[in-house]
């Protein structure tokens, strides 16, 4: 195994030993470098969108801007930052470690789906910032094939992200499969390695589905096929299915490695073992398969079938059944815990009580009468951003503070971590629950002026995303200092029992010296447990 | 009580039956979740206090019972199973506009709305529509994917090109409502608007024979409301395109034979396909026949009927639709 990297280069910090590393911890770390400046990115066309909102009618930019704008958003969110962060960021660095391996199964691959991200983000953005697409990150046929804006970049662009993801998704599933360590059984995995495996299915499985959906978009527009042309026969509505086949399990592509980071966090600041292990990897498992079956509940106005409109309804109920159930084993792992509200758990509370509001409007998006009235408005909007923003952010945050002493050896400060936390909850509560009422009023989404009736709620919701975005910079800017500076964090500042605290931090460049300690489980705190030793009181 | 709700949650005052039901359920849905989420909330803040870190001490090894979690999870399944049960309930209950109903055509494109009723009356902007009575439109686009938005209402339904779809109501409540676009269709999708205007019986007779009612002066300012009526209405439209694209070359009004079957009398009868399969021919038929000629072909007939699609505008389709459905009232002599 040892013969994979050569030591000597992999030990080399130069930037040209990083350009060409094989190692999973540098490919994850430039993954995560990449994803978060998406982030940012995102981020100041989400705070224009909002500064255009603040006042009804025209004010900052022209219809147009807006349009390219919301476009622009949702594509760097999606594509750049939500799909591939904790997957090929976190889950590159920690999944080796966290099953005792030395690195993933396909170390050159790894290195190959990170290049191919990059080229497939400057695609896209150059794409857009050349093209100008502004079609939504949707892309919805006919617009989508008429519009004057130059697409295909954008689309290829995209799909060639695709790749990316399908690569890292082989690569985990062929390392969890293979690279265990001796004893390391399926249902000893740390919950993390679990939803990062299922993550992976999904992408394999969905992601060409995506592909093959902008291509023929692609076509229709270059070669004139008229595959989605109402006027040749062609079916606007079969690109909604194809779109929404993908884009509806890839909600879980960037959901279920946050409850993955969820799931970790919250065992190591309780200091017990989950509630039900079994239901967090049975519930993981559920969500991966039933989640490729829900997709039309997108589509309940778009004229499909009632037999249809009932089954995708009755199938997406099922699939918050799981997330129901993984909720409660959060909460049942606090009992007779030993508890540190440290900032990592403060981002699992917020995680919590977001997720159960995103995920509840999610249940009530899907009850097919109530969505008539709801599809495309800012209630939308809003169910959605809770989950992603208040689900998938919150769950990054408390990855980053977690992970960072593991990363770096380095520690953040726990009392501007806590005040970033409550600025952040804070911030995202004033963006998005006014945002709500919006949809109730009927606003419809993807607007760049509103009646003046609704001006009240759309000016709290922008003051809130100033107060989302100053928390984020003030997030980042410590952040970036405890990495220069910080305190030296020792191997295992928490006490934690996941595996990866078992070895160095930062680990060396093969993960291990030795074999990896995994007789005592991930989640073990009772009497005698290693972890304990090494902890320092506060 | 509900009055009170509604405008806690800003939702617009309903403008049908259909919508204060589909409001209870949304205050039902709502009133669970804060239940639930306080719930949650309220034991995560007691196990956060009772069981603070106090030193490194081990703790011992918990695992939840199946039986707990069977049990919570089946009570949150038949919760949220019985919310699907009433929403679809009413779901399909939104489908069903009896026979009778008043039928309007809706044209979308960018970025406006068209409204075309029977009688030949046509205007963009502005919906009058009778007060309690059954209405049905009938959507169809001209470009693009376009959304028909009634807050107060609770309803949407897409436009989309090359097909018709339908959205049934009945309004309760004399009134203007707004309407938007919820598709996004490009650049003046925030515009894309109109207004649903309420009509008593006889305002809204008045309007359709050609008149125009007091109520809508202010809203018709300024717009185009051609007078088709004088020539005969939507179906005579309908007839003089079918005359002009070819369509009589192949099938006759009256109920004489030719290479294709007659259309007299052919909207609401039962039709036989090749293959023996039997249908009746209402609007779905009737969208799909014209969309796709050989996708369903007449029993006793060959499949030879070309495609218009690309020769026909959605005003012109909409006309021909409603010369087809007059026809189907009429019996051969
Ligand atoms: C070249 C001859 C031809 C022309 C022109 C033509 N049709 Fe047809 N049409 C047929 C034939 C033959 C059938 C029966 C076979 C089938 O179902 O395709 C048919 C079937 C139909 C049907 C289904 C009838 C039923 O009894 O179920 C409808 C409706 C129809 N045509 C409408 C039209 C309209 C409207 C036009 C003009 C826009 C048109 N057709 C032009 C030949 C033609
Ligand atoms: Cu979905
Ligand atoms: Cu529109």
């Amino acid at each position: 195994m040892s013969g994979r990297t050569p030591d000597a280069k992999a030990a080399d910090t130069g930037l040209k030993a990083w350009l060409t590393t094989r190692d999973h911890k540098r490919i994850g770390i430039m993954f995560l470098v990449a994803t978060t400046a998406a982030m940012a990115l995102g981020g100041v066309f989400a705070l224009l969108l909002r500064l255009e909102l603040l006042m009804p009618g025209e004010t900052i930019v022209d219809p147009m801007t807006y349009n390219r704008l919301f476009t622009l958003h949702g594509v760097t969110m999606v594509w750049l930052f939500m799909i591939p962060v904790i997957p090929s960021g976190f889950g590159n660095y920690l999944l080796p470690i966290m099953i005792g391996a030395r690195d993933v199964a396909f170390p050159r691959l790894n290195l190959a789906s990170f290049y191919i991200y990059l080229v497939g983000a400057a695609i896209t953005l150059a794409g857009m910032y050349f093209g100008a697409a502004d079609t939504g990150w949707t892309f919805y046929v006919p617009y989508s094939t008429t519009s004057a804006a130059a697409l295909v970049p954008v689309l290829l662009g995209v799909f060639t992200l695709g790749w990316s993801s399908v690569l890292t998704g082989i690569n985990f599933i062929a390392t969890v499969h293979t690279m265990r360590t001796e004893g390391l059984g399926w249902m000893r995995m740390p919950l993390f390695v679990w939803t990062v495996y299922g993550t992976s299915i999904i992408q394999v499985l969905v992601t060409p589905v995506l592909g093959m959906a902008l291509m023929l978009i692609g076509f229709d527009r270059l070669l004139d096929w008229g595959i989605f042309d109402p006027a040749r026969g062609g079916d606007p509505v079969l690109y909604q299915h194809l779109f929404w086949f993908y884009s509806h399990p890839a909600v879980y592509i960037m959901i279920l490695p946050a409850m993955g980071v969820i799931s970790d966090v919250v065992c190591a600041f309780a200091r017990k073992n989950p509630f039900s292990y079994e239901a967090i990897v049975w519930s993981t498992m559920g969500i991966t398969f039933v989640g490729l079956l829900t997709w039309g509940h997108h589509m309940f106005t778009a004229g499909m079938s009632t037999f249809g409109a009932g089954a995708f309804g009755i199938l997406s109920m099922l699939v918050a059944i799981f997330s129901a159930i993984k909720v409660f084993t959060w909460v049942g792992t606090l009992y007779k815990g030993s508890i540190a509200l440290d900032t990592p758990l403060l981002y699992v509370l917020a995680f919590l009580f977001l997720f159960i509001f995103g995920g509840m409007t999610g249940v009530a998006v899907a009850t097919t009468s109530l969505d008539v009235h709801w599809h495309d408005t800012y209630f939308v909007v809003a169910h959605f951003h809770f989950i992603m923003v208040g689900g998938t952010i919150s769950a990054f945050l408390a990855a980053l503070h977690y992970w960072l002493p593991k990363l770096s050896g380095r520690r953040y400060p726990e009392r501007l971590g806590r005040l970033g936390a409550a600025g952040v909850f804070v911030g995202f509560n004033l963006t998005f629950v006014p945002q709500f009422l919006l949809g109730n009023r009927g606003m419809p989404r993807r607007y760049f002026d509103y009646p003046p009736a609704m001006h009240t709620l759309n000016a709290i919701s922008t003051v809130g995303s100033w107060v989302l975005g100053a928390s984020m910079l003030f997030i980042a800017s410590y952040l970036l200092r405890s990495l220069l500076r910080g305190e030296p964090a020792g191997d295992n500042p928490w006490g934690a029992a996941g595996f990866e605290w078992r070895t160095s931090s930062p680990p060396p460049v093969h993960n291990w010296t030795g074999e990896p300690p995994f007789e005592r489980g991930a989640y073990d705190y009772t009497e005698g447990s290693p972890a304990l030793e090494g902890a320092r009181d506060e | 009580m509900s009055d009170l709700l509604r405008q806690l949650l800003m939702l617009p005052d309903p403008a049908s039956e259909a919508a204060r039901e589909i409001d209870v359920l949304h205050f039902v849905v709502l009133g669970t979740t804060l239940v639930g989420f306080l719930a949650v909330a309220c034991v995560t803040a007691w196990w956060l206090w009772r069981y603070r870190r106090r030193g490194d001490r081990p703790t011992e090894r918990v695992t939840g019972s199946r039986r707990l979690e069977l049990s919570i999870g089946g009570a949150l399944l038949t919760l949220f199973v019985g919310w699907w049960v009433v929403g679809f309930l009413q779901y399909l209950d939104l489908q069903d506009a009896p026979e009778g109903a008043e039928e309007i055509y809706v044209t979308g494109k960018q970025w406006m709305w068209k409204f075309a009723w029977p009688s030949g009356r046509a205007v963009v902007g502005v919906l009058p529509v009778p007060v309690d009575r059954d209405v049905r439109l009938v959507l169809t686009s001209r470009d693009v994917v376009h959304s028909f938005f009634v807050p107060a209402l609770r309803m949407k339904q897409d436009a989309l090109p090359g097909r018709f779809t339908r959205l049934d109501f009945r309004a309760d409540r004399l009134g203007t409502y707004p309407v938007y676009c919820a598709e996004y269709c490009g650049q003046s999708h925030a515009r894309m608007g109109a207004t649903v205007v309420v009509l008593s019986a006889e305002d809204y007779a008045d309007w359709v024979a050609g008149r125009t009612p007091a109520t809508l002066v202010p809203l018709l300012k300024g717009r185009e409301v051609p007078d088709v009526a004088a020539e005969g209405g939507l179906a005579a439209e309908g007839r003089r395109v079918m005359q002009r694209v070819g369509c009589l070359a192949c099938h006759s009004l009256d109920g004489s034979p030719s290479v294709g079957p007659t259309l007299l009398g052919l909207y609401g009868s039962e039709v036989e396909l090749q293959g023996g399969e039997r249908v009746v021919a209402d609007s779905d038929y009737l969208t799909r026949a014209l969309r796709d000629p050989n996708g369903q072909i007449v029993a006793g007939y060959d499949p030879v009927m070309p495609s218009f699609e690309e020769q026909l505008s959605a005003e012109e389709r909409v006309a021909i639709f409603e010369a087809l459905r007059a026809l189907g009232d009429e019996e051969a002599p």
